[in-house]
């Protein structure tokens, strides 16, 4: 398998915190990698380094060979890297279609394209697209609604719906169910796993052991900046210095559960 | 059907046209059918329209756009002296400069957001201004204003043979006065290019171009990393707005051959906020609303004085006469902006939508009177497609 995304030697520092400790980190393609970690252990200020949000003191990310230090975020949403973020990012004041046709347009029309004559009506083939995926994701019933109307579990799988009809190479998601109430966790975990998205590399980031159990490939534990192992989610259930550093401290009843 | 008016783009065009054209009509009983009001109506009209492009679309709250109403203004007068005072040539330029000037100034004030944007167009406004009144004399002729007279240059009216000989020249379009059919002429040149304008604006709103807009202003991280580059976005909305402004400039230039620096005056960018405000914010028609609103208010109340008031009130009794004369009086003539601003305090905490959000109240409420049918659905369409709630709606939302 070929390396997608690979991420060596980073480090961050914030003040006198080590926020990233030399991570070192290879994404294969076509795998889900869970990024699991007790709270600040760097898991989101990682991803921020991916995508352009942060510059890392030192060390590098390549992604499909390319270098992305340094890269605005909307060039690197272009090289293939999309991110979900935690609270979901969408558009409150577009309506369900909208949210999904402006990713749809990003693809097709690049950073920047003045049409200011094209019709939206006449946009058949993103209209089109927009309906199928919000239809993939149970959303299609309320298109011509504003975003900002519907549930929150609603909200993050619309941005995941933004996500993926991008059809990235590499989508990075950040805590995909946190605030979820139960059969929404689960109906997230169903699509995440869908024929569609199964075969998408994917890099999440959860704290739910029950999410990451059902989805991951493969697991590495980050502790205080910095990853202590990477292992299929068998090892990483069986580690002793994985009990030690995280699961025995925050989460026993969950891993109980497993 | 109401709903397919609405997205008919031809239908709405046709309706919006023949509402203009027919201003000097059915604007007869209201007794502001005269020329220049009316050219008023639409000169600014285009002003808001453009404005609303930049503001409305984006939420980027410029306080410097009478700035780009100035340098039409100057353009158009200068072209009036080099070139003709055919006013074609005049707007055109007048666009064209404006749109340089609103490239710079753009460019500079869009490297910030929120505040510090609106701060930085207020800036360069008064810095503008400044410049007019002092180191730019020679070519804005300072505080008297730039005028035309009979001994300029006009190269191509000369070399088309076309001399002045009795007084200042009159603005033409090829040949027609400005100034003929006592006005109206003038007004429809005005009111023809308001509808060009207004065509744009619509296209605008509903091209996947205004979407991208929009989308910035609803939430311009989440376009950053969508894949977007949002600075070229708000820099062709701003400048779209600055040449809008500068074909407004450019007009009142054509109708009254002068500019001067205070056309640029903070007040007047600060105008436009309002009459945009007062409509509805992102809303295609609203501006024009609020524009036509305080164009006719400030018509009627500036030019009442203490003597009319007391004609007005003549049937109370005399101490009672004097009593409603005083209250009143500050609020009129001189003091007509003290009125504006109490309206735009009660519609920005009531009616943070603007009139346009009011309407659709009305709107709603005779519906559900008529009974015809729980379905909000084309309003609520429209409000998706037309208004997209700004940042004022949704707090009301929240609250």
């Amino acid at each position: 398998m070929s390396i997608i995304l690979d991420i060596s030697s980073v480090n961050k520092t914030f003040g006198g915190l080590q926020a990233l400790n030399d991570v070192n980190l290879k994404i294969e393609e076509g795998e889900t990698h869970a990024i699991i970690g007790p709270n600040g252990a760097g898991k989101s200020t990682l991803l921020n380094c991916c995508i352009g949000r942060l510059i890392p003191d030192s060390g590098s990310v390549t992604f499909n060979g390319q270098n992305m230090i340094g890269m605005q975020p909307h060039d690197i949403n272009h090289a293939g890297m999309v991110r979900i973020f935690q609270t979901p990012e969408i558009f409150p004041d577009l309506t369900l279609l909208q949210n999904v046709m402006v990713p749809a347009l990003a693809k097709r029309d690049g950073t920047f394209k003045f049409n200011p004559f094209k019709s939206l009506s006449a946009e058949k083939a993103i209209l089109e697209e927009a309906h199928a995926t919000l239809a993939d994701f149970e959303l299609d019933k309320f298109h011509d609604q504003l975003a900002n109307s519907i549930s929150r579990g609603d909200k993050r799988r619309l941005e995941l719906a933004m996500g993926i009809i991008q059809h990235p190479k590499l989508l990075l998601l950040d805590e995909p169910t946190a605030g979820m109430a139960r059969h929404d966790t689960n109906r997230t975990i169903d699509l995440l796993n869908s024929d569609k998205m199964q075969n998408m590399t994917k890099v999440i980031i959860e704290h739910d052991m029950h999410v990451v159990f059902s989805l991951a490939d493969r697991i590495s534990v980050l502790v205080r900046g910095n990853i202590i192992t990477t292992g299929t989610p068998e090892e990483i259930k069986n580690d002793p210095k994985v009990k030690e550093a995280y699961l025995g401290e925050s989460d026993e009843g969950e891993s109980e559960d497993e | 059907m109401f709903k397919k008016i609405l997205a008919s783009n031809p239908l709405i065009m046709l309706i919006f046209s023949a509402v203009v054209l027919s201003a000097p009509i059915w604007l007869a009983p209201f007794g502001a059918n005269y020329p220049d009001l009316l050219q008023k109506f639409a000169i600014f009209g285009i002003f808001a329209v453009g404005y609303n492009i930049l503001f409305g679309l984006t939420g980027y709250l410029s306080f410097g756009h009478a700035t780009f109403l100035g340098i039409g203004s100057y353009t158009a007068v200068w072209s009036f002296k080099l070139l003709t005072m055919n006013i074609l040539p005049a707007i055109v330029l007048a666009m064209i400069v404006s749109g340089l000037f609103a490239v710079v100034i753009g460019y500079l004030s869009l490297r910030r957001s929120g505040i510090y944007f609106s701060i930085l167009t207020l800036a360069f406004a008064q810095m503008a201004y400044s410049l007019a009144y002092s180191v730019l004399t020679p070519i804005t002729n300072g505080e008297t204003g730039l005028q035309v007279s009979q001994q300029d240059p006009r190269v191509l009216d000369a070399m088309a043979g076309i001399a002045v000989t009795d007084g200042i020249p009159s603005t033409n379009l090829f040949g027609a006065l400005i100034k003929s059919q006592g006005g109206y002429y003038g007004f429809y040149v005005a009111a023809v290019l308001l509808i060009i304008a207004f065509y744009i604006s619509l296209k605008i709103f509903r091209s996947p171009f205004g979407m991208k807009l929009r989308a910035i202003k609803s939430n311009q991280t989440r376009m950053k990393y969508t894949g977007f580059n949002t600075k070229p976005y708000l820099l062709t909305a701003f400048v779209i707005s600055g040449m809008y402004a500068g074909l407004a400039g450019g007009l009142l230039a054509s109708i009254d051959p002068l500019a001067g620096a205070e056309r640029m005056q903070w007040t007047a960018s600060g105008e436009v906020v309002l009459m945009t405000i007062l409509g509805g914010v992102g809303t295609l028609i609203g501006p024009l609303l609020g524009t036509t609103l305080i164009k006719y208010f400030e018509n009627i109340f500036s030019a009442l004085n203490d003597s009319e008031l007391h004609s007005m009130f003549s049937f109370m009794p005399e101490g009672l006469q004097n009593i409603m004369v005083t209250v009143v009086s500050p609020f009129v003539g001189e003091g007509w902006h003290l009125t504006l601003g109490l309206v735009f305090m009660i519609v920005v905490i009531f009616l943070p939508g603007g009139i346009m959000q009011g309407l659709t109240h009305l709107f709603n409420f005779v519906k559900r009177l008529v009974g015809l049918g729980g379905s909000n659905k084309v309003i609520d369409n429209m409000a998706a497609n037309d208004t997209p709630n700004n940042t004022l709606n949704k707090h009301k939302g929240e609250a």
